[in-house]
């Protein structure tokens, strides 16, 4: 389980999480919504350990993670934007992300056949498109079999095909047990795919539950339509 | 360290494949093999080389360091999600960047010497002695274009920072020692001089280099103070150590920032 306890976190003047505090099931898929400058991406970055909160903490399965990296080896991380070191070929960032974490076979092969990359796998970088940049990343998050997904809009750039084949992964990698947890601003995949809504909204959790709950709560038709109620209830 | 020698591999064979990398090397190739057509034997050769190097080495490692950073900064976000220490990687960057740079103008300066035999006319010292001074630099000016591109979060201003870092060494360090020697000429000003020499890596690596080719007595007065100083042992003892401090004091501190930074 993955618990989040009062983080508060600034950038200068800008006070970005506010005591944001909610734990993660294990084999759960939980997704992170809300407008832009919400601290969605902060939030995720806070439990990798790119940013460091000024307050609260961040554990996973009872360890607190303040300062340590070692963790991260049971972390598979999808960033939003997928962008590599433009003369490196396919194969060789994927030998790159293997060489540090000191694995010889990482399962590459099946994804690389699931997201149809094998045509690109000798290609530099600089070369591919937008969306076989973004299966690449997929590819890369979900190698080493981790027991923890991070996934930060995982399949805004995705053409339709990719897209479901990525999301029927995502809902497999639940099956196995996996602790997933996601945003994106698409709330029909959220509906989709998600066991858990976090809605953040100026940095605040402002719902936490089951999509269907918030549904039902708000009285609207759809998810999307009741998140947009709560931000019009909070005066957006 | 086996972080850091990972990194190294992977960055060197990103960075060495860059055209600009391909550019830079045949920008030395081609002004050393132009020197020896048009300016005769190698020592002005090297005079030349000299001057070309203290200028564009420091200004391209500040400007590609200080871009490369920036646009690696999603990929080194997706380096720290994995299970690595963000000291070796970070030393693993610095050393991908700094090391195909060093190269590139080791091989473009190293080609023509080579061919044109340098080392019958005795002058194997000196060309080690530019070279050492181009590699010194390289890791100097690398190192100071990572810190500004961890201290900056705007990559405009970022790349402004490390324009003016360039000017001020390379033009107007020179231009306040001037100032101040015209200013206080009633004083003796060769001791002050000698110690504002060791602030600034440029003017430390012209000094190194024109006490190996022997031109000091042309400078008048103050040549021989920098070559009674920097000619001792002592001396080279000091420019040697300054060098070494130049090359660990930003890397140090870019170090420092890139543990304690937000991604």
């Amino acid at each position: 389980m993955i618990e989040i306890r009062n983080i508060d976190k600034r950038f200068g003047s800008l006070h970005v999480l506010k005591g944001v505090g909610f734990a993660i099931e294990r084999g759960s898929i939980t997704a992170v919504v809300g407008p832009n400058s919400s601290g969605k991406t902060t939030l995720i970055k806070c439990v990798l350990g790119l940013v460091r909160h000024d307050s609260g903490a961040v554990s996973i399965d009872g360890v607190c993670m303040n300062g340590t990296w070692q963790y991260r080896n049971d972390i598979g991380y999808m960033p939003q934007i997928a962008r590599f070191p433009e003369n490196l070929t396919v194969d060789e960032l994927i030998e790159m992300v293997k060489d540090l974490r000191n694995v010889k076979n990482a399962g590459e092969e099946e994804l690389i056949e699931l997201f149809r990359l094998g045509s690109e796998r000798k290609r530099p970088v600089r070369t591919l498109s937008g969306g076989t940049r973004q299966k690449v990343s997929a590819v890369l998050a979900l190698m080493f079999n981790p027991a923890i997904l991070i996934l930060d809009e995982p399949t805004a750039g995705l053409d339709p095909l990719a897209s479901s084949l990525m999301k029927d992964r995502i809902l497999n990698e639940r099956q196995k047990g996996k602790t997933i947890v996601l945003t994106s601003h698409n709330m029909h995949e959220v509906e989709e795919l998600s066991d858990k809504v976090v809605f953040l909204l100026d940095g605040k959790v402002l719902y936490d539950g089951k999509p269907h709950d918030l549904i039902s709560t708000t009285g609207e038709p759809t998810l999307e339509r009741g998140i947009a109620r709560l931000m019009e209830n909070n005066g957006k | 360290m086996k972080t850091t020698l990972k990194i190294l591999k992977y960055e060197f064979h990103n960075v060495i494949r860059n055209r600009w990398m391909l550019a830079y090397a045949l920008f030395f190739l081609v002004i050393s093999e132009a020197l020896f057509q048009f300016g005769g034997d190698a020592s002005k050769v090297m005079l030349s080389l000299m001057n070309v190097t203290l200028l564009i080495i420091p200004l391209v490692s500040l400007v590609f360091g200080t871009m490369y950073a920036y646009n690696s900064r999603e990929f080194i976000e997706l380096l720290l999600s994995q299970p690595v220490d963000r000291k070796w990687l970070f030393v693993g960057m610095h050393a991908g960047l700094a090391l195909p740079l060093a190269l590139a103008f080791v091989i473009g300066v190293t080609m023509p010497f080579v061919i044109h035999g340098v080392g019958e006319a005795g002058n194997t010292p000196t060309v080690v002695a530019l070279i050492g001074a181009g590699i010194f630099l390289t890791l100097i000016f690398v190192a100071l274009a990572l810190l500004i591109a961890v201290v900056n979060e705007d990559k405009g201003r970022g790349f402004g920072v490390s324009i003016l870092l360039w000017l001020f060494f390379a033009v107007i360090y020179d231009g306040l020692i001037l100032l101040a020697t015209l200013t206080f000429r009633e004083y003796p000003m060769e001791q002050p001089v000698i110690v504002m020499t060791l602030f600034n890596p440029i003017d430390l690596a012209r000094i190194a280099l024109m006490l190996q080719f022997d031109i000091s007595a042309l400078m008048g007065y103050t040549g021989a103070v920098f070559e009674e100083f920097f000619g001792s042992v002592t001396g080279m003892v000091v420019s040697f150590g300054s060098l070494v401090v130049w090359t660990a004091f930003p890397f140090l501190l870019a170090l420092r920032r890139f543990i304690q930074k937000d991604f």
